[in-house]
C-alpha cells in the first residue's frame, strides 16, 4: 500500500441556493494517476477549486490533508507552494508573449527589479525538453497550435515544482494524435513518481491512463474504481456517472433517405491570411434529404473551414467551386443569402461564435430569424417569448425561464439554445460543427435525439465531429477529410474507427 | 424570499432611487428652490442637448463600449454653419435647417465609414473628428460670435429665450391650461397603452405580470407626468425644446426595444462574431450608430445655438463628456450590449439635477466638476460591484 499523498475528507461547499459538493471524499495515492469523472455540473471542477485554494479555507467544510498535514489554503499561491498545480480547461496563456515568458509568469526568475533572461530561457528549454516540445523558448504562444500550448501549460506547472498535477479536461481541444502524446507524457511522469489527477469526459482515455477512477454525481462521491480489482470499461464508468445503464449511447433511427439536397463540386478555399495556403482542396460532397452525413478527420483537416466557406463564404479567400441546393446552382456570398437558401451552420465555438452570453435565451433563440417574429422590422415581443418557450420545451432546455441569460446555463443547455436558434431559422440543411463538444453524456444523448428528429422531418444534417464513436454511431454516410481533401467515403454501417484512421494515414503517407 | 425581491427591486431601480434621494437632498438644501416651476423648466432647457446626445451616444456604446468624442465639436460646427447661413448669408431658415442636418449626417457617415468598414478604432477616429471640427468651427465663424437674436422663428422653434414655449390656446390665466391638458392626455394615453398591452397579452394566452405591481407602476408614472406638467404649467408652459427631446426619446426608446435594427445594436455589443454568423451585417450596425450620432449632434447643435441665441467657436465643449457620463450613470455597460434609453435619460436627469442643485446652492464651478466626476465614478463602481454580488474587490 503506497502512501496516501492527498486526502480530501467530507468536503461540503455551498453556493447561495445550491449545494455544489456534499460530503465528498477523495483519496489519492502517491505516484498514481487518479481520474475524476462525472457529468457536467457534478462538482468536479468545484472540488479541484477547493483543493487549489481558489475557494479559500473557511468557505467550505471538511479537511484537506496533504502529505500528512491539514492544509488551509488561502489562495492559489499557497497550494502551489506545496506543489499542487492545476491546469485549467481554458488555457491561460498570453498569445503575444513567448513560451518562456508565459512559463514563468508570476514566478519570474531573477529579482523584482531585473529579470534574469538567461536563466528564464535556459530553464524553459530544459522543461520543454522534458515535455517533448520542440520549440525554442522565444517562440510566441500565438504561433503554436493548441496541442503544443497544452504542453507549455504542463511545462509551466513543472516550473512550479509540481508534485501533484491536476489537469481539467486536458484533451478537450486536442486532436487524437496530440491527445495520445499527452497521455503518454502523463504515463512517463507517473514512472518518475509524479502524482496526477485528471478530469475528463473522454472515457476511453481514462480507461487507458488511470489507476483509479472516482465517480462524482450531483455533488457526491459515488464510488472509486481501482484498475487492479474493478471493471473500468467505458460502460461501467458511464453506469456510475448517470446512475443507470446507458445500454445504447446513440438513439435508434430508421433512415428515410431521399433525393440529393445539397451538392458541392470542386470546392477550393484558401487561407484568409496566408493566401497561398490551400485549406480546402477540390472537395466534392453530396448530402441527401433525411440523411446524417458525417465529416470525420483530425483537427486541422479543413472541416470547419469547408463548412464556414459554404455558409455564405464566412471563412476563407479565393473560394471557387459549385454549390447546388435542390439541384439548382446557388451563389451564396453572404451569411444572409445562405440563411435565405435554408442553410445553417451551427458553430463549434458556442461561446465565441454562437451565442450572446449576456443576453437572455429568448433573444438568442430568435437572432438568426428576426423577420419571422417581426412585422416591417418591428419585433412582436410576445411572439418572440412564445417561440422561445416552444423551443425550450421541444429541446428540453433546463432553465428557470427564457428570460435567463445564456451565460448562466451549463454547456449542454447552451448547446441546446444554439440548436434552437438555428432550428428556428428553419433550414433544410444543418451543418453541425462539433455539436457535443464539452457536454456530458446525458446531454449528448438528447442532442442525438434532436438530430434524429430533424432528419425525420426531412431535413439533412452534416455532422462534423472529432469523436469517432459519435460519427460512427450517428451517421448514415461518412466522409473522411485530411489536409483539406476528402480521402474517403464510407457507409455508416460498414465504417469502423480503424477504417477511418487507415484512410487518414494512407492519405498522409501519400502526401509525404 | 421577500428579502430577495427587495434586493432585486433596489438593483433594478437604483438610479431612480438615487435620483429621488438627490432631488430631496437639494430640495432640502435649497429650501425647495430646485422644485420651483422656473427651475424645473430650466432643467429641461439647459439639459436638452444632453438628452439628445446621450440617446445617440447610447447606440455607439451599445455596439461594444465605443464612444464618440467628436460630438461637442460637431455640435459647435453645425451650429456655426447654421448661424452663418441664416445671418451672414441670409439663407431661408428651413433651408438652413436642412443644410445643418445634412452636414451632421455627412459627418456621421464620414466617421462611420472609417470605423465600420475600415475598422479604425472609434476612439481614434472621433478624437481626430473632435480636433478637425473644432478647428473648422473657428474657420467658419472666423473666430467671432455670430448672433442669431433676429432669427426669432428659429429660436422659438428650438427653444431658448423667453418666448420659446408652446402658446397657451386657452388665453392667459396664471396656469397654462394647454400644458396641463397635454399632461393629462399623456397620462391617459400611457395608461391606455399599458392596459391594451396587458389585454392583448392575456388574450393571446401569454403570461402577464402581477396586476398589483403593474398598477403601482402605472400610478407612480402617472403622478410623475402630472406633477411635472403642473409644474411647467405654473411657469410658462411647455418649453418648445421639450417637444424635440420627447420625440427623440420616444423614437429611440422604441427603436432600441422594439425593432430588429435596435436588436442588432445589442447583439453586436454582446458578441459580434455570433451576430455576424447569424446573418447580420455588423459593419452596417457600426456605421448606423455613428451616422445617427452625426444626425443627433446636428439637432443638438440647433438646440444649442437657439438657446444661446448665438454661435461661438467655443460652444459644445465637454458635451461629449456629459453624454458619455449620462450613459454610464444610466446603466449602460462599458463593454457594450447593455443599456436602455430610459436608463440613460434617468442618468442625464440625475446629472442635470446635480448641476442645477449645486448652482442654486452657489457651489463653485470647479467644485461642481469634482462632484460630477465623483458621481460618475461612484455610479460605475456601484454597477460593477453589484453585478459581482456585492464583493468590492475583484477576485485575484
Amino acid at each position: 500500500m503506497a502512501k496516501i499523498l492527498l486526502e480530501m475528507k467530507n468536503i461540503t461547499k455551498t453556493f447561495p441556493g445550491v449545494k455544489a459538493l456534499d460530503n465528498v471524499n477523495l483519496k489519492v495515492e502517491e505516484g498514481e494517476i487518479h481520474a475524476l469523472v462525472g457529468e457536467n455540473g457534478a462538482g468536479k471542477s468545484t472540488l479541484m477549486n477547493v483543493l487549489s485554494g481558489i475557494y479559500p479555507y473557511g468557505s467550505y467544510e471538511g479537511d484537506i490533508i496533504y502529505n500528512g498535514e491539514v492544509c488551509k489554503f488561502d489562495k492559489i499561491k499557497d497550494s502551489e507552494a506545496k506543489g499542487i498545480v492545476i491546469i485549467h480547461q481554458e488555457l491561460a496563456l498570453i498569445p503575444y508573449m513567448t513560451i518562456a515568458e508565459n512559463m514563468f509568469l508570476g514566478n519570474e526568475r531573477g529579482t523584482k527589479l531585473k529579470i534574469n533572461w538567461n536563466e528564464t530561457n535556459g530553464r524553459a528549454s530544459e522543461l520543454l525538453k522534458i515535455v517533448g516540445l520542440k520549440e525554442t523558448p522565444q517562440t510566441l504562444i500565438k504561433d503554436i497550435g493548441v496541442g503544443k500550448q497544452q504542453l507549455v501549460e504542463i511545462a509551466k506547472a513543472l516550473a512550479k515544482n509540481a508534485k501533484l498535477l491536476i489537469l481539467d479536461e486536458p484533451t478537450a481541444s486536442l486532436n487524437e494524435d496530440d491527445s495520445k502524446a499527452l497521455l503518454e507524457l502523463l504515463l512517463k511522469f507517473k514512472k518518475e513518481g509524479m502524482t496526477s489527477i485528471i478530469i475528463s469526459h473522454k472515457l476511453n482515455e481514462i480507461s487507458y491512463v488511470a489507476d483509479k477512477i472516482t465517480v462524482i454525481r450531483d455533488g457526491s462521491t459515488i464510488e472509486t474504481l481501482d484498475k487492479k480489482t474493478d471493471d473500468i470499461s467505458e460502460s461501467r464508468i458511464i453506469k456510475g456517472m448517470v446512475g443507470r445503464e446507458l445500454s445504447d449511447r446513440f438513439p435508434k433511427r430508421e433512415p428515410k433517405i431521399g433525393d440529393v439536397l445539397m451538392e458541392v463540386k470542386d470546392w477550393n478555399v484558401y487561407h484568409p491570411l496566408y493566401t497561398e495556403r490551400k485549406v480546402v482542396d477540390n472537395v466534392s460532397i453530396q448530402v441527401r434529404k433525411g440523411e446524417v452525413v458525417g465529416i470525420s478527420g483530425l483537427m486541422g483537416a479543413g472541416r470547419t473551414e469547408l463548412a464556414m466557406s459554404l455558409f455564405g463564404k464566412s471563412y476563407g479567400d479565393k473560394i471557387s467551386g459549385q454549390l447546388f441546393l435542390n439541384g439548382e446552382e446557388v451563389h451564396l456570398n453572404s451569411v444572409q443569402e445562405a440563411i435565405k437558401h435554408k442553410l445553417a451552420y451551427v458553430t463549434e465555438d458556442r461561446k465565441g461564435n454562437g451565442l450572446i452570453l449576456s443576453n437572455p435565451i429568448k433573444i438568442n433563440t430568435t437572432l438568426a430569424n428576426l423577420d419571422a417574429i417581426s412585422n416591417h422590422s418591428i419585433i412582436d415581443k410576445d411572439k418572440e417569448y412564445a417561440v422561445a418557450v416552444e423551443y425550450k420545451e421541444k429541446l428540453k432546455t433546463k432553465c428557470p425561464s427564457v428570460e435567463q441569460n445564456v451565460g448562466n446555463l451549463s454547456g449542454g443547455n447552451q448547446q441546446k439554445v444554439l440548436l434552437a436558434k438555428w432550428m428556428f431559422a428553419n433550414p433544410d440543411v444543418l451543418i453541425l460543427d462539433e455539436p457535443t463538444r464539452g457536454i456530458d453524456v446525458g446531454a449528448k444523448y438528447e442532442i442525438y435525439c434532436i438530430i434524429n428528429q430533424l432528419v425525420a422531418e426531412g431535413k439533412s444534417v452534416v455532422m462534423i465531429s472529432s469523436e469517432m464513436p459519435e460519427v460512427l454511431g450517428m451517421c448514415d454516410r461518412i466522409y473522411v477529410m485530411n489536409e483539406g481533401q476528402i480521402v474517403g467515403e464510407l457507409d455508416g454501417k460498414e465504417a469502423t474507427q480503424e477504417l477511418i484512421m487507415s484512410h487518414i494515414l494512407k492519405a498522409s503517407s501519400k502526401g509525404e | 424570499m421577500n428579502k430577495m425581491k427587495t434586493a432585486d427591486f433596489v438593483k433594478k431601480y437604483t438610479m431612480i432611487i438615487v435620483l429621488i434621494v438627490v432631488t430631496a437632498f437639494f430640495a432640502w438644501r435649497t429650501d425647495g428652490a430646485i422644485l420651483l416651476p422656473m427651475n424645473v423648466s430650466s432643467l429641461i432647457s439647459q439639459n436638452a442637448y444632453v438628452f439628445i446626445l446621450a440617446t445617440g451616444m447610447l447606440l455607439c456604446i451599445l455596439t461594444g463600449g465605443n464612444i464618440d468624442l467628436s460630438v461637442g465639436s460637431v455640435v459647435c460646427f453645425v451650429g456655426a454653419i447654421g448661424a452663418v447661413l441664416m445671418v451672414n448669408k441670409d439663407v431661408n431658415m428651413w433651408v438652413a435647417i436642412l443644410v445643418m442636418f445634412a452636414v451632421g449626417i455627412l459627418i456621421g457617415a464620414f466617421q462611420g465609414f472609417w470605423i465600420a468598414f475600415v475598422r479604425i478604432p472609434p476612439f481614434i477616429v472621433t478624437l481626430a473628428g473632435m480636433l478637425v471640427f473644432r478647428g473648422l468651427s473657428n474657420v467658419v465663424l472666423d473666430g467671432m460670435t455670430v448672433s442669431i437674436k433676429d432669427c426669432t422663428t428659429f429660436v422659438n422653434l428650438f427653444g431658448g429665450g423667453a418666448n420659446c414655449y408652446i402658446p397657451d390656446i386657452f388665453g392667459n390665466g396664471t396656469i397654462n391650461m394647454t400644458c396641463l391638458l397635454a399632461g393629462v392626455i399623456a397620462t391617459v394615453l400611457f395608461i391606455f397603452m399599458q392596459m391594451k398591452d396587458r389585454m392583448t397579452k392575456s388574450k393571446k394566452g401569454y403570461e402577464v405580470g402581477n396586476m398589483g405591481a403593474a398598477v403601482a407602476k402605472m400610478v407612480l408614472i402617472s403622478i410623475v407626468i402630472l406633477a411635472f406638467s403642473y409644474r411647467l404649467a405654473q411657469h410658462k408652459g411647455i418649453p418648445s425644446v421639450l417637444i424635440w427631446v420627447i420625440v427623440v426619446i420616444m423614437v429611440y426608446a422604441y427603436i432600441t426595444s422594439n425593432t430588429t435594427t435596435g436588436r442588432y445594436f445589442y447583439a453586436v455589443g454582446g458578441n459580434e462574431k455570433a451576430t455576424k454568423l447569424s446573418g447580420i451585417n455588423t459593419n452596417k450596425v457600426y456605421f448606423l450608430a455613428y451616422l445617427n450620432m452625426g444626425f443627433l449632434s446636428a439637432l443638438a447643435g440647433m438646440v444649442t445655438i437657439a438657446r444661446l441665441t448665438s454661435a461661438q467657436p467655443t460652444y459644445g465643449q465637454n458635451y461629449e463628456m456629459d453624454a458619455i457620463g449620462s450613459c454610464f450613470i444610466g446603466g449602460a455597460s462599458a463593454y457594450g450590449g447593455i443599456g436602455t434609453v430610459p436608463g440613460v435619460i434617468v442618468g442625464a436627469v440625475l446629472m442635470g439635477v446635480i448641476n442645477l442643485g449645486m448652482s442654486l446652492m452657489g457651489v463653485d464651478q470647479n467644485w461642481q466638476k469634482v462632484v460630477k466626476g465623483l458621481v460618475l465614478l461612484a455610479a460605475v463602481i456601484f454597477d460593477v460591484v453589484s453585478k459581482r454580488g456585492g464583493k468590492m474587490i475583484a477576485k485575484n
